[in-house]
């Protein structure tokens, strides 16, 4: 089975990546095996993670005194199916209302402690290895960098004067943070490209040890 | 009904996630665990209608014979294998002795993961890499110096993650290869441009969530 699933990966490869000459029936044929499988996948692993592990095993456990309202969430659930029969769709709308404001209430906070207090402190506070004349330099063009984009940001007074000039410092610092981030994207995905012809070239057809 | 109590929901369960956080302790912290529960029975369903969607549109297109008929009987095939494979297995792993999990290496939905799922959503991804160089090409044009910094960060940061990088600046001081000039910009001017970015959704997203658990934003209701 190892031996035919190789031959199977190394196929699905080639048919991917011939999507680079043009758009071709291999190339769709892949695609939809990719749609078709990917749905099953996390169809499957939603039912055993959350409907089987936290509905069922949580119903059917006799110690939990709140296992009834484990029903609530089950209902809430089969309503948001009801969004594939026209007429009763609307009633989907309650899980939904039901994830937005889980979702707002959760990181609403969770969020604005990582994001917001934790890069600030980490802005203001000096580094372990404060001293030297580059750690200057890093500390406060980092403290520079971060100050001045969140100028960029502010647009609640119009950008102009010394304002005007720090955000577009921001812009500068912004630009270079989309090159890098740009960089770092193509280079992972080479990455990946790489390792996909080290699957064809070693596991597949074994020329490379 | 239709638009009144899914904003009731919405504060109920938003307050009650907000509130859980600034006093974890009962009742909030019972009904965060609770909600929390409930959260992932919801959302497993919201990817089942995903996939069952999926499945209607590409039943009606085999139905009505559309051109492309052939590729969404294959989505239909490929993801009826797939859970076959996961419940069969999984209900199989149940009920043997030792028990085993459909996920385990040696099951079929397994075998299916590793070469038919893995194999093609690495490919897929790293045919990215084609279509952004190539729209790069296009859009990386030295006009202005916002866009100079742009193609220089890039430039080094890309460079600077191959051997060849290095190659090409060893008659650079120890520290100043293009490496080392990689690293100093993911670490120093990015970190700056990450930092303030991330300040910037954090202060959004405590706006937005507000005006959504208070019902001033509806728009996630749609129309009518």
């Amino acid at each position: 089975m190892e031996t035919f699933g190789i031959w199977l990966a190394a196929l699905l490869t080639i048919g991917i990546i011939s999507f680079l000459y043009k758009d071709n029936v291999l190339y769709k044929a892949c695609e939809s095996i990719f749609v078709g499988i990917s749905a099953g996948y996390w169809f499957i692993t939603y039912y055993w993670d959350n409907l089987y592990r936290k509905f069922y095993l949580g119903v059917t456990d006799m110690d939990n005194p709140h296992r009834f309202f484990l029903w609530i969430a089950f209902a809430l659930g089969v309503m948001m199916l009801t969004r594939l029969i026209g007429k009763i769709g609307w009633l989907s709308r309650w899980p939904l209302a039901f994830i937005v404001g889980a979702t707002a209430g959760l990181y609403m906070m969770t969020y604005f402690v990582s994001n917001a207090f934790v890069q600030v402190g980490a802005t203001i506070k000096l580094p372990p290895d404060f001293g030297s004349v580059g750690s200057y330099i890093s500390f406060g063009m980092i403290a520079l960098g971060t100050f001045s984009g969140l100028v960029y940001f502010f647009f609640s007074k119009e950008h102009k004067g010394v304002f005007g000039g720090t955000a577009k410092l921001g812009i500068w610092f912004l630009m270079v943070t989309f090159g890098a981030s740009f960089g770092y994207t193509v280079m992972s995905r080479m990455s990946l490209m790489l390792g996909r012809l080290d699957f064809l070239f070693g596991e597949w057809l074994g020329m490379i040890n | 009904m239709k638009r009144e109590i899914p904003i009731a929901i919405t504060f109920i369960v938003g307050t009650v996630f907000a509130l859980a956080y600034f006093i974890p302790r009962e009742p909030f912290s019972l009904f965060e665990r609770q909600f929390g529960d409930w959260f992932g029975i919801i959302a497993a369903f919201a990817i089942w209608l995903g996939a069952l969607n999926l499945m209607k549109i590409s039943a009606m297109k085999i139905a009505r014979k559309k051109p492309d008929f052939i590729y969404a009987s294959l989505i239909i095939l490929s993801f009826l294998v797939m859970i076959f494979f996961g419940f069969y297995e999984g209900y199989k792993g149940l009920f043997a002795e030792p028990q085993f999990s459909y996920r385990d290496a040696g099951t079929g939905f397994n075998w299916l993961y590793e070469y038919v799922y893995s194999a093609l959503s690495a490919t897929m991804f790293a045919l990215l890499a084609f279509f952004v160089a190539s729209a790069s090409y296009r859009a990386f044009r030295a006009r202005n110096l916002e866009a100079t910094l742009l193609l220089i960060a890039a430039f080094f940061v890309m460079l600077g993650r191959v051997p060849v990088g290095d190659m090409l600046t060893t008659w650079m001081p120890i520290g100043y290869t293009m490496s080392d000039w990689a690293n100093w910009i993911m670490s120093v001017p990015n970190t700056a441009g990450q930092r303030a970015i991330m300040i910037g959704i954090a202060l959004g997203l405590v706006s937005t969530s507000l005006r959504i658990i208070l019902g001033l934003e509806r728009s996630y209701l749609g129309g009518e």
